[in-house]
């Protein structure tokens, strides 16, 4: 392995994170056990899979901050559509995940046609999705779902937390998507230069839509699997959870003014996060203090690829 | 460019040529339309419902979100320079929380009025030096600052509640001449800071680094150390803040007030300051402060649910955005 190889963030993160790990499973000896990293697999599942996305949204050098409001809106929507509007459980939940994508899709118009920037444009929907959960469900929650809805959020396939495998499926399909195929350079182009992106006939707006609309999809799909956890809706549901997203994908490092950027280094950003989180609590460190740390380590994994990276690695 | 003076090259162009409307407009045209806007609400609904009207319930909008008006000036600041701060609302928890300890233990009221806003500009200097020397993107630094404040806060004061404070602390309460104290600060600081920001030689600089750092850098604006020095004044502002938040009731709630940075940075944005920095002013976030401040009020007296404020708010910023790109696609 070269030198500029071994210097790559995601190697300096898999090192972190493996080092982490270790000394956290020497802290506590319920971390290291099959139950409990599957149970962290389950809590991780929902921030993993807009986390795998927002991969994608922040390489072509956008961001999308309204993800925790189209979970809270999707989660609202799954009840009334089931409980007040009488449908079925899944068709209800497949609406509610249809209007997520459509908050997504109206997210990347917005931008993609009218030039406005996607910090401001995300910032109005997150204010706007959110109110219309609040507006919708006048803090109203809905419960008592029938017993097989749980098996998306609370139940096993194969010995492994449901949600799980979904994330496995996603994050595979988005890393062979952004890693081996044309289109996943489109990606790092659109973000790299979008003017000379454009004027290389790629198509950018249609790039945006697609990223976009896939966003709110994966955040309505959260969504679901949300509700099916806990067992409830509540309009406040996912509130705060696109800045969990953005630190897992910027500690993964993905540039935050796009053109790099990996799925590989995301997981690894999740995995860190969580491992820290489960680990120090366990260690007796109470539950909030591991947020301090995880802002620390941010800063820190970021400094250090700086440091690294003006020696010349660019 | 920024340096032309008003908030494009063209507006600045077209000011010797147009009257005095064409210039309001141009120069200003986002304040005013904040302006308007909060005018036809107050007519609309006062007309609705005149109770809407009275002096008490004016006061009520114009104090009540003052702090949010207070933060928004520094954040403007740093958002006009071309940088953002996800933090703001996370340390105005932590130095509330800090500013009603000190009050309750006994220590002078103005040790815990100062305090704050030392803190604020020592946490922010922080920042400031690792977005200008370190070089790391200042979203990601505040958003690891974010995380640190709130992780903090929680696990020290495990959310428990301040009470019992000493009534001279209650700054927010004082009513010099029948109209609460936010009020004359919140306008005060306002129009200070616009000033400040349009004739200083500093603020000048701070749109010159927003609008091109390249060409701010050319002319001889030492660039890191502004952006350490406009993050410190940054701090300050939220310690100011922090006050009127932390006065304001008898019991201060030892949490992170929910998405209060992003209504801080929305107030700032609805009121013209281009999220790609350069342009904007400091009056226009404090006019959108008072007007989410306006529409709650409307909403409780025109009996509409105040759980539908949110979606008001967003739709107000969508419609407020799309209006200012098809505005400037005409070449405005």
């Amino acid at each position: 392995m070269s030198l500029r190889a071994f210097l790559r963030h995601e190697t300096i993160l898999a090192i972190l994170t493996v080092i982490v790990l270790t000394v956290l499973a020497f802290q506590s000896d319920k971390f290291f056990t099959v139950a409990n990293l599957l149970n962290q697999g389950r809590l991780i599942s929902e921030v993993g899979l807009v986390a795998i996305i927002m991969t994608f949204v922040i390489a072509t050098g956008g961001i999308d901050l309204s993800v925790g409001s189209i979970v809270g809106l999707t989660a609202i929507l799954t009840g009334v559509f089931w409980q007040n509007f009488g449908l079925p459980l899944p068709l209800a939940a497949g609406m509610a995940i249809l209007a997520g994508m459509v908050a997504g899709f109206v997210n990347g118009f917005i931008i993609a046609r009218f030039g406005v920037p996607p910090l401001i444009a995300t910032l109005a929907t997150l204010a706007l999705y959110r109110g219309l959960a609040e507006g919708i469900s006048q803090a109203r929650s809905v419960r008592g779902y029938p017993d097989w809805f749980y098996v998306l959020g609370q139940g096993d396939l194969g010995g492994i937390p449901t949600q799980l495998w979904i994330l496995f499926a996603v994050a595979i399909i988005c890393a062979v998507i952004l890693g081996l195929t044309s289109w996943g350079r489109t990606v790092y182009a659109i973000g790299s230069n979008e003017i000379a992106a454009c004027f290389s006939g790629l198509s950018v707006d249609g790039a945006k839509l697609a990223i976009y609309t896939a966003s709110g999809f994966a955040a309505a799909v959260a969504g679901v699997i949300f509700v099916s956890r806990v067992s409830t809706t509540r309009s406040d549901m996912g509130t705060g959870l696109e800045l969990d997203a953005i630190t897992a994908v910027v500690l993964g490092g993905t540039s935050i003014f796009g053109g790099r950027g990996t799925i590989i280094g995301t997981v690894l950003g999740l995995i860190l996060i969580q491992g820290l989180k489960n680990g120090l609590s366990l260690a007796g460190i109470k539950g909030d203090g591991t947020i301090v740390l995880i802002g620390v380590v941010l800063i820190m994994t970021i400094l250090i690829t700086n440091i690294f990276r003006r020696d010349g690695t660019r | 460019m920024a340096l032309a003076g008003t908030p494009s090259l063209k507006a600045a162009g077209l000011r010797h040529q147009s009257g005095f409307w064409t210039k309001l407009y141009r120069g200003y045209g986002q304040e005013t339309v904040i302006l308007c806007a909060m005018i036809f609400l107050l007519v609309a609904v006062g007309l609705y419902n005149p109770r809407f009207l009275s002096s008490e319930n004016l006061i009520t909008i114009f104090s009540g979100n003052a702090y949010i008006a207070v933060a928004a000036i520094g954040m403007a600041m740093i958002i006009i320079t071309g940088h953002i701060d996800v933090s703001v609302g996370a340390l105005i928890g932590v130095l509330a929380t800090i500013s009603g300890t000190l009050a309750v233990s006994g220590y002078p009221v103005w040790v815990a009025w100062l305090l704050p806003v030392v803190i604020g500009v020592v946490i922010n200097m922080v920042i400031g030096v690792l977005v200008a020397y370190a070089r790391i993107p200042s979203i990601v630094v505040t958003l690891g600052m974010l995380s640190i404040l709130r992780g903090g806060l929680i696990s020290i004061t495990g959310g428990a509640w301040i009470s019992n404070l000493p009534p001279a602390f209650l700054l927010a309460q004082q009513k010099p001449l029948g109209v609460p104290a936010p009020i004359y600060i919140m306008i005060a600081l306002s129009i200070l800071a616009a000033f400040w920001m349009r004739y200083s030689p500093f603020g000048r600089s701070l749109y010159a680094i927003g609008g091109n750092p390249e060409a701010a850098r050319a002319v001889g604006i030492p660039i890191e150390r502004r952006i350490v020095s406009v993050f410190m004044i940054h701090g300050a502002f939220a310690g100011l803040a922090t006050i009127l938040f932390a006065t304001q009731l008898q019991v201060i709630q030892s949490t992170v007030p929910p998405n209060l940075e992003l209504t801080v940075i929305t107030a700032v944005v609805i009121g013209g300051v281009s999220i790609l920095g350069g342009t904007g002013t400091v009056i226009g976030s404090t006019l959108a402060a008072i007007l989410f401040a306006t529409i709650g009020s409307a909403l409780i007296f025109t009996n509409v649910s105040a759980y539908w404020l949110r979606a008001v708010i967003g739709l107000l910023i969508l419609v407020t955005v799309l209006a200012d790109m098809i505005r400037r696609r005409r070449g405005a």
